[in-house]
């Protein structure tokens, strides 16, 4: 790995400081991620400035209701939480379908919301992509892509958002607080992640010296009945090749509140807003859960890779409302 | 070059390392710690799991300067110097190893799992995430234990292994 200097933060102000005065800096979270990428050349940062002692390890009950978590609670905690399983089952579940339980005893939420694409060729530094390298090109959408995206792409990147927790996220309207040395901002996550367009290395919202210090979750009547559901490969420690969050509420047979946010399928977590749209007020039957699905993956555009996903992530969606309506919450 | 201070099975050591040394290369390079296995650096094998501070970790993705101060056990902290551990000792008893390049980080791993479901920590198949008191089914025992990874395709024996364990665990 290439050499750099380290640092170990105190405190936020000196470490928005370090990396407010060292382009060449970045933050280090659980570093699940971070050194992953530093071993493979792909982050080649000069310093490391190592949050993880900051006092921002903290799930806390907001007066409104909400929850705020602060941006080291490491995943593990996070899905553990007695406030998060019983108001947020979503969020708990997507964090558990992720990654491996020792590597959620590490990864923070702050580095989870950062956390980089999978794709196999922006790993590998002979190919071509756009996102590692701006104008050498994208080997994936000529290439092998069944891992990828077939909402939100461009003709310059394909790579679909590897997060679980993100998509929980999204569907649970989550505000994102970042701080620098010019002062603390909130971003709603629907913002947060930028889709490709023709700079897919741009790929949120921050500016590299912002810090994540947390995300709140606003109080929601509906999220108590939500659920996650995962599709992938083999049965766990795998990427999803589509994932669906979503919250229900039905009254006298008809919907009255859902919260949908697709993931696997798209470049960002995916909110289903047109789904939403055809659910609410509609029957709560299968059909509308199709038709629902039908219309948020009518914009869907797949390669010989990947079209398989649009039928999937169609059953996907509606299978999840079904066990919503018939099983209720998992909480 | 920093100064690191580890702590490692109960015995301080201090190390000048590169900041870009792993958890693991120093375990194993600069401590002589062999047991911990390298298999894939890069957190998708679990080969190299120990615990910090009683918490299951992939020490290949640690910087070993995060870790300063942190308690560590690998699988000579756990082994000792007797008989074995008697989670070790199910193992054998179980066939859960052929080659056992995965043995010590499925055990460090074992270990810390029973931690977090005896603290009542759901898993991916967990059907009720409030209910108390969860069973340690082997589909559960199957899923905490995803992040372990054998070549040898020795889970079964794996399964049972940690099954006797954890049941005799209760009895005591
Ligand atoms: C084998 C493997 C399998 C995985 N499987 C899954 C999976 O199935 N689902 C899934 O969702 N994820 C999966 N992951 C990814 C994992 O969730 C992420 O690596 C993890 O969440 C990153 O968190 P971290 O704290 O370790 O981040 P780090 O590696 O420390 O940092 C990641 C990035 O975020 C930046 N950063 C970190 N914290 C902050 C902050 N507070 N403010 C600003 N910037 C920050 C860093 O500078 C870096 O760029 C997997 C990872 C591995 C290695
Ligand atoms: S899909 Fe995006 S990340 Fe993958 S090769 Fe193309 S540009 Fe790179
Ligand atoms: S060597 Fe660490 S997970 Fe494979
Ligand atoms: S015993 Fe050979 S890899 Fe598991």
């Amino acid at each position: 790995m290439r050499p750099f200097a380290y640092l170990s933060a105190p405190d936020v102000a000196t470490a928005v400081r370090a990396v407010a005065d060292d382009p060449g800096a970045k933050f280090l979270g659980g570093g699940t991620n971070l050194v992953d990428l530093m071993r493979t050349g792909i982050e080649r940062p000069d310093t490391v400035v190592d949050i993880t002692s900051l006092p921002l390890a903290e799930v806390e009950e907001r007066p409104d209701g909400g929850v705020r978590i602060g941006a080291l609670v490491r995943n593990g905690r996070l899905a553990a939480h007695p406030l998060i399983r019983a108001r947020y089952p979503v969020l708990s579940q997507a964090v558990l379908a992720g990654a491996s339980a020792q590597l959620r005893n590490m990864a923070t939420v702050g580095g989870n919301l950062l956390q980089r694409t999978r794709c196999p060729y922006f790993y590998d530094r002979t190919a071509a992509c756009n996102k590692r390298e701006p104008g050498s090109g994208c080997d994936a959408i000529g290439g092998f892509n069944r891992s990828h995206a077939v909402l939100g792409v461009s003709g310059s990147c394909i790579a679909a958002h590897p997060s679980d927790m993100c998509v929980a996220l999204a569907a649970l309207d989550a505000v994102v607080e970042v701080e620098s040395v010019r002062g603390v901002r909130r971003v709603p996550l629907a913002s947060f992640h930028r889709p490709p367009g023709d700079t897919p290395h741009v790929e949120t919202d921050l500016s590299p010296d912002e810090l994540v210090t947390a995300v709140e979750l606003p109080p929601s009547p509906i999220a108590a009945n939500s659920r996650y559901r995962k599709v992938r490969d083999r049965a766990s420690y795998a990427f999803a090749l589509v994932s669906v969050a979503a919250a229900l509420e039905v009254r006298d047979g008809a919907v009255t509140g859902v919260a949908l946010a697709l993931g696997g399928v798209a470049t960002t977590p995916w909110r289903a807003r047109e789904a939403e749209r055809a659910l609410l007020g509609a029957p709560a039957t299968e059909e509308s859960f199709r038709r629902a699905a039908e219309a948020e993956l009518a914009p869907a555009t797949g390669l010989p890779g990947n079209t398989f996903k649009i039928e999937l992530a169609r059953r996907a969606v509606t299978a999840t409302l079904r066990r919503l309506l018939t099983e209720g919450s998992p909480a | 070059m920093v100064e690191v201070r580890l702590r490692v099975n109960g015995a301080e050591a201090s190390l000048d390392l590169p900041p870009q040394v792993s958890l693991l290369d120093a375990l194993r390079e600069r401590l002589g710690l062999t047991g911990t296995k390298k298999g894939c650096d890069q957190g998708a094998c679990g080969a190299c799991t120990v615990l910090a501070d009683g918490e299951r970790i992939n020490s290949c993705l640690a910087l070993a300067v995060q870790y300063a101060g942190r308690e560590i056990t690998t699988i000579e902290g756990i082994a000792g110097d007797g008989p074995g551990h008697p989670l070790q000792r199910a193992f054998v008893r179980n066939d859960g190893l052929q080659c056992g390049y995965c043995t010590s980080g499925q055990i460090c791993s074992a270990l810390g799992m029973l931690a977090e479901h005896g603290a009542g920590m759901p898993s991916a198949v967990t059907e009720h995430l409030c209910a108390d008191g969860l069973e340690l089914s082997d589909e559960e025992i199957r899923e905490r234990m995803s992040g372990n990874l054998c070549r040898c395709g020795a889970y079964n024996g794996i399964v049972d292994a940690i099954r006797e364990f954890a049941a005799a665990e209760a009895e005591r």
